[in-house]
């Protein structure tokens, strides 16, 4: 269970775009910060900024290739986080479909409304 | 089909959920006010609303109960609306009332809700925005407060269906 201060963190680095394209090209596998820079035609140290943030989250790690010191994803913080949203979206929509049945019983017909009797 | 709701985080205080309805703009917002027709679809699966009070007005004042159907714990939420602007616009504090349940969201400071509908050819667009008084607030109602009384009630369905096997 995540603390407060470790979902501040997950949240704000789930905020920015360049972020999210970051952990969805990390989740296809590992990359260099050279790779990750590469589609967004940024700079090596403007990406490095946002991986700051990434790993700070603990969303992503660097493993110590001697070479290449890729970056990974961390998937279980990051499925925690996108879980809690989900679930929140989740309630939402479950009162928001009950809301459609109800908008659809006020549209209909009136000698159908008259039925139904509610 | 009505697209589903989303969500989304616009600062680290505020969450904001988006969903469409095939319906009349003046049909959403009635949903949303008239307490007969708040309670056919406000609320979680096994509880009821015994209190459903609104005041739609600037100043006026609203306050929501629901109690679980197996063994009657309540919990609410309850506060004043500062905007009404009939069908397009409504605002209103929000207050968090634990009742008889231990949810670990904030009872202290409200979270501001400000509801907006617009509508185009027949599609109402409901945009429901919370501000929370804290980013502690906020991640908190995120990871607890909407969603703990569902979890009441499947965690004792798991048990039941466990019990079954």
């Amino acid at each position: 269970m995540q603390t407060s201060k470790q979902l501040d963190l997950t949240f704000a680095a789930l905020a920015d775009p360049t972020r999210r394209a970051i952990l969805a090209r990390l989740a296809t596998g590992e990359a260099t910060v050279m790779e990750l820079a590469a589609p967004f035609q940024m700079s090596q140290p403007a990406i490095s900024k946002h991986l700051k943030v990434l790993e700070r989250a603990g969303l992503i790690s660097m493993d110590v290739d001697a070479q290449r010191r890729p970056r990974k994803l961390e998937p279980k913080r990051l499925v925690e986080a996108v879980n809690w949203i989900e679930r929140y979206r989740e309630a939402f929509e479950r009162n928001y479909q009950r809301l459609d049945a109800l908008l659809e019983e006020l549209q209909a017909k009136p000698s159908r409304r008259k039925r139904t009797g509610k | 089909m009505p697209k589903p709701a989303e969500v989304t985080l616009p600062s680290d205080r505020d969450v904001r959920v988006t969903r469409t309805f095939n319906a009349p703009r003046q049909l959403v917002w009635n949903a949303h006010t008239r307490p007969e027709l708040v309670r056919k679809w406000q609320g979680y699966e096994g509880w009821d609303m015994p209190v459903c009070d609104m005041d739609v007005r600037v100043g006026g004042k609203y306050k929501w109960q629901w109690r679980k159907l197996e063994d009657g714990m309540q919990f609410g939420f309850f506060g004043t609306f500062t905007e009404v602007s009939e069908p397009s616009k409504m605002v209103h504090d929000q207050y968090y009332d634990p009742g008889d349940m231990d949810f670990a969201m904030p009872t202290g400071d409200p979270c501001i809700v400000s509801l907006e509908l617009s509508e185009q050819h027949g599609v109402t667009t409901l945009v429901c925005n919370l501000t929370f008084a804290s980013k502690e607030a906020r991640d908190e109602a995120l990871s607890t407060g909407m969603t703990d009384g569902m979890e009441h009630s499947y965690t004792r369905l798991d048990d039941t269906l466990e019990a079954a096997a």
